[in-house]
């Protein structure tokens, strides 16, 4: 299957849990249909989700949990 | 003949350019953050410069036009598309009945001001049409633009040209690091030399409490205070004072570690040291920063800082210059 990229429309900082003390959305090899979360971007004081665009299975996160994102970079990677 | 909101990004405001004259009573001016942007993008489709249009923050909305219009998009790289087909900023477009118009990824800057010929028609609150969303006012019922609104417009007041660009020479760009030039104020003896020093030399970043209030920054040294015994009315903090007004870009620092610059929609007073106040003919470029944009404060004079106001008001004659 073809290569696919979920971006982050938002510049913030990037978290993969949906609270530190929880486990992360999704893990690599999981699998994620177009609308699931992928993680959040946080920015003016709100959190975003941001959703696959695309059915796959996870093969990589390129972004670290905490790290700061900018708008149109690629925070998974779908087969 | 309105527009209808499909999808309304993550933080669209109507704006015009605010509502001066209430600050005493603790109402902020309000109005786009960058205002020579929102001038902008008004001239390019016919409008008076202080027309309401809408300012996107780092995503555009979705909006299906149900009459024939010219739209122009400014300040941020926000790429306009009609129908899918992209489309160029700081330039007025058509959008016919039916279309819609959309926005591809944030390519730099942070708001996009979106004007249509005619101007967004809402009902004026206090003398503009900007939404103050913490007060309630102004807008659609005082708030951001949400799906299922519709937006009313005025009658065109001018014909324009399709077509009609602001020369490149006149787009101001942030440098990296953006610089922020700040003039010392009142309460600049609060601060050590070195503090004084250290703000000035270090380099922070935006953080992501950056917002129409105000635009906090990180990474810096703390500042260390001058003691003193603290007076009446001040807080415990060496960074509090006696409570005072806030002017529109003033640089408070809570504690001394995190400086905020107050915008449009800032707080009038309160009880924290200010620094020194960013100068007007800097305002606009903050409303362009991203969260974790190199930022440097470079100190300047009172006579620098008119000088820099001049500039910025020959830009804005170059421009209607152009544009007429």
């Amino acid at each position: 299957m073809a290569k696919h990229e979920v971006k982050s429309p938002i510049p913030g900082t990037f978290f993969r849990k949906p609270a530190p003390d929880q486990p992360p959305f999704r893990e690599i090899g999981d699998t994620v249909a177009r609308g699931d979360t992928i993680g959040l971007v946080e920015v003016m004081k709100t959190f975003h989700e941001v959703k696959a665009d695309a059915d796959g299975t996870i093969t990589g996160f390129p972004i670290g949990d905490g790290d700061p994102v900018m708008p149109g970079q690629i925070i998974a990677e779908l087969d | 003949m309105p527009i209808n909101v499909i999808s309304a990004g993550i933080a669209t405001t109507i704006q015009d350019l605010g509502r001066p004259g209430y600050y005493h009573l603790g109402i902020p001016m309000g109005g786009a953050m960058d205002r020579l942007a929102l001038r902008t993008a008004n001239l390019l489709v016919g409008n008076d410069e202080g027309a309401a249009g809408l300012e996107s923050v780092f995503v555009g909305p979705e909006l299906e036009f149900t009459r024939d219009a010219t739209v122009a998009v400014c300040g941020a790289e926000l790429p306009p598309k009609v129908d899918g087909e992209p489309r160029e900023t700081w330039t007025a477009f058509p959008v016919k009945a039916g279309q819609v118009l959309s926005f591809d990824f944030l390519k730099s800057g942070a708001r996009a001001y979106i004007a249509i010929s005619g101007g967004i028609n809402t009902q004026p609150k206090l003398g503009s049409r900007s939404t103050y969303a913490i007060g309630a006012l102004g807008g659609i019922d005082g708030r951001a633009v949400q799906p299922g609104d519709t937006l009313p417009l005025g009658n065109a007041v001018k014909a324009v040209r399709a077509g009609l660009s602001v020369p490149a020479a006149l787009r101001r760009a942030p440098s990296s690091p953006a610089e922020l030039r700040v003039l010392p104020g009142l309460y600049w003896h609060r601060i050590t030399e070195q503090a004084q020093n250290g703000f000035f030399e270090d380099t922070w970043k935006v953080a992501n409490e950056a917002d129409r209030m105000g635009y906090r920054f990180q990474g810096g040294r703390k500042l260390e205070f001058v003691e003193r015994e603290q007076p009446f009315g001040a807080g415990a903090d060496p960074s509090n004072i006696t409570d005072a007004c806030y002017p529109y870009g003033s640089v408070q620092v809570p504690s001394g570690t995190e400086p905020i610059v107050l915008h449009r929609d800032a707080v009038s007073g309160g009880g924290y040291f200010m620094i020194g106040t960013v100068i007007s003919a800097d305002m606009d470029l903050i409303g362009q920063l991203q969260p974790h944009t190199p930022v440097r404060f470079v100190r300047v004079d009172m006579e620098a800082a008119l000088a820099a106001r001049k500039d910025r008001a020959a830009t804005m004659s170059a421009i209607r210059e152009a544009l007429s």
